[in-house]
C-alpha cells in the first residue's frame, strides 16, 4: 500500500513539477483579495486595533486552500475520463493507493502556496507573536483543514462528467469566508447575516489561527474549529471511498 | 478449444447486468480458450464494455458467473486482477508523462523487475523508441494506443482486454494497431477484443461471438460462421460471403422471430 502509493504520487508530482504555474496561477486570486482587502478596503474596516495584516491572514488562507483543491478534482476527473482511474483500478495494487496519492499530492502542493502566501503576507506586514507549538498547532489545523477539502474534492473528481463540473464545488467554498469574520468582525453584520457567520466552520477555523498567530490562548473555539474539520472530512472520506468503490 | 484438463482462460456463463430499467446483458455466455484470439463484436451500445468491465472486475454482474483463468471476478478479484490487463476504449495514458515513464510506472505497480530494461523492450517492440523521452501528449493516435497496448503488455498478464482497440484511429494507424495485436498472438497470450468492425474480427480472431440485444446471436470461428448463412440466399451467391453479409442475416432472422 505505501509503496503503491508512493510510486503514484510520484506520478501526480511529476506533472505538478512539469507544470508549475498552477500553484501559482491558484495562489493568484487569493493574492488579489488580500492586497484588495489590506490596501482598498481596509481602511474602513473596524477590527478593534489589530493589524489587518494578520486578522485577514487566516482567511485568505483557508481561500487559498479551497482553490487549490479544485485542481485536485481536476486530476481525478482527469484519470476518471482518460480511463486512467480505470486501469488501475483493474491492477493488482492497493485500493486506497489510488485516492491517497491524489490526497498526498493535494497536501504537497497547499504546502508550498502556502509558504507562498505566508511570504507575500510578511512583506505585507503581518506580524506573529506565534510561539513554536503555536506554530505547530496552526500548521495541524491547516493541514487538516486541507485534508477534509481534499477528501471532498475527490467525490466531484470521480463523479463529475465535464471539467467544469468537476472543479464548480469549490466556488462555494471560496465564498464562505466572505460571510465569516475572515475579514469583518461579526458583530458589524445585520442579524441572519452575522447568525449565520457566528455558525458556520469557516469563523470559528479564522478565530484559531488568528489567535495562535498572535500567541493567545485559542481557547475553545480551537476544538469547535477541530470538531467541524473531523465532521465534515470524515463524512467525505467515507463517501469518497463509497463513490470509489462503486465507480471501480 | 481449450484441453479439458485446464480452465478456459475467460468462462462468462449467463451473465445479466440492467443499468436502471434498461437492461444490456440478458444471459451472455461465451469462454474464451487459453492462447485464443476472441472478438466480441457488436454494434454500438450492444454492452461490449460492459462485459468487458465485469471480466476485469471494475463493474459486478446481476447474475451469471465470469472467471478469469479460473478465479471468479466477484469471489477473487484480486486473483483476476493479477491475471489480466485492460486497454479500455480510450488511450489510458498518462500525456503529461514520457511514453517511457509511462511503462514504468504500470512495471513499478506490477512489481516487475527491472522496469527500465522492461520498458526500453516494450517500447522497441511497439516502434515507440524514438518517441520514448518525449510527453505522451505529443503522440498520435496511434501511438497513444500503441503505447496503451505496451503499457497492458509489462508484465506479461496471461489474458489481455482490447476494448475497440482501433475506434477512433485513421486507416493507417488501424493497421499499425493490428500489426500489433497480430504479434501478439504468437506470445501466447489470451486477447479478447471488441469490436464493431467486421473486418477487424474477420483480421484478427480465431473466434467471434455476436452480441446482439442482449445475448451471443452467434459464435464460431469465421468458417462456422460463414455456414450459418441462410441457403436461401446462396442461389445467387457464388463468392464467400462477407462476414458483414453474415452479421446482417442473422440479426435480420433474430429480429423477423
Ligand atoms: N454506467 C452506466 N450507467 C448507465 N447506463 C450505462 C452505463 N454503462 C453503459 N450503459 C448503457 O449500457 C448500454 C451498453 O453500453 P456499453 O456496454 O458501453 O456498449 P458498447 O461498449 O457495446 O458500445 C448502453 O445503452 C449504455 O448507454
Ligand atoms: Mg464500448
Amino acid at each position: 500500500m505505501l509503496r503503491d502509493t508512493s510510486t503514484l504520487t510520484g506520478r501526480l508530482m511529476k506533472q505538478i513539477l512539469r507544470s508549475p504555474d498552477t500553484i501559482i496561477t491558484v495562489a493568484i486570486t487569493p493574492i488579489a483579495i488580500f492586497l484588495l482587502f489590506r490596501y482598498v478596503f481596509g481602511g474602513a474596516i473596524e477590527t478593534g486595533g489589530a493589524n489587518y495584516t494578520n486578522y485577514l491572514l487566516p482567511g485568505i488562507l483557508l481561500i487559498t486552500i479551497a482553490s487549490s483543491v479544485a485542481y485536485t478534482a481536476l486530476r481525478i476527473f482527469n484519470d476518471t475520463s482518460k480511463g486512467i482511474t480505470a486501469r488501475l483500478g483493474t491492477m493488482p495494487i492497493s485500493r486506497s493507493a489510488v485516492l491517497w496519492s491524489h490526497v498526498l499530492t493535494s497536501l504537497v502542493s497547499n504546502a508550498v502556496t502556502a509558504v507562498l502566501v505566508v511570504g507575500i503576507a510578511f512583506a505585507m506586514g503581518f506580524r506573529p507573536e506565534a510561539s513554536v507549538l503555536d506554530w505547530l498547532a496552526a500548521l495541524g489545523v491547516l493541514t487538516l483543514f486541507t485534508l477534509a477539502l481534499t477528501w471532498m474534492s475527490v467525490i466531484p473528481g470521480l463523479t463529475a462528467t465535464t471539467m467544469e463540473g468537476a472543479g464548480a464545488f469549490s466556488y462555494p467554498l471560496i465564498f464562505l469566508p466572505f460571510l465569516s469574520s475572515a475579514f469583518a468582525p461579526t458583530e458589524s453584520m445585520p442579524g441572519p447575516v452575522r447568525w449565520f457567520a457566528e455558525n458556520q466552520p469557516v469563523t470559528s477555523v479564522v478565530e484559531t489561527l488568528r489567535a495562535l498567530f498572535e500567541g493567545r490562548p485559542a481557547g475553545d473555539e480551537i476544538w469547535v474549529a477541530l470538531a467541524w474539520i473531523a465532521g465534515v472530512g470524515g463524512l467525505c472520506y467515507v463517501l469518497a471511498l463509497r463513490t470509489y468503490r462503486r465507480k471501480v | 478449444m481449450p484441453s479439458p484438463a485446464s480452465a478456459p482462460a475467460i468462462d462468462v456463463v449467463g451473465l445479466r447486468k440492467s443499468f436502471g430499467d434498461n437492461e444490456v446483458l440478458k444471459g451472455v455466455t461465451f469462454d474464451v480458450g487459453r492462447g485464443e484470439i476472441f472478438a466480441l463484436l457488436g454494434s454500438n451500445g450492444a454492452g461490449k464494455t460492459t462485459t468487458v468491465n465485469i471480466c476485469s472486475t471494475l463493474l459486478r454482474p446481476d447474475a451469471g458467473t465470469a472467471s478469469l483463468s479460473g478465479h471468479d471476478v466477484v469471489a477473487r478479484p484480486e486473483e483476476v486482477r493479477r491475471a489480466i490487463s485492460l486497454t479500455g476504449q480510450f488511450a489510458a495514458v498518462d500525456e503529461v508523462l514520457t511514453g517511457r515513464e509511462n511503462l514504468e510506472l504500470i512495471a513499478r505497480l506490477r512489481r516487475v523487475p527491472g522496469p527500465r530494461t522492461v520498458a526500453t523492450g516494450l517500447l522497441a517492440q511497439f516502434g515507440l523508441t524514438d518517441a520514448a523521452d518525449r510527453r505522451a501528449a505529443t503522440y498520435s493516435g496511434g501511438m497513444k494506443r500503441r503505447l496503451d497496448i505496451a503499457m497492458s503488455l509489462v508484465g506479461s498478464p496471461e489474458i489481455i482486454f482490447l476494448d475497440e482497440p482501433t475506434t477512433g484511429l485513421d486507416p493507417e494507424a488501424r493497421i499499425e494497431v493490428w500489426r500489433t495485436v497480430k504479434g501478439l498472438a504468437s506470445s501466447g497470450t489470451t486477447i479478447l477484443l471488441t469490436t464493431q468492425y467486421l473486418e477487424e474480427a474477420e483480421q484478427l480472431a480465431d473466434r467471434i461471438a455476436i452480441l446482439h440485444g442482449g445475448t451471443i446471436i452467434a459464435n464460431g470461428t469465421l468458417s462456422e460462421l460463414k455456414t450459418m448463412f441462410p441457403p436461401a440466399k446462396v442461389e445467387y451467391v457464388e463468392k464467400q460471403p462477407t462476414l458483414e453479409e453474415i452479421f446482417l442475416a442473422i440479426i435480420g432472422t433474430k429480429e423477423a422471430n
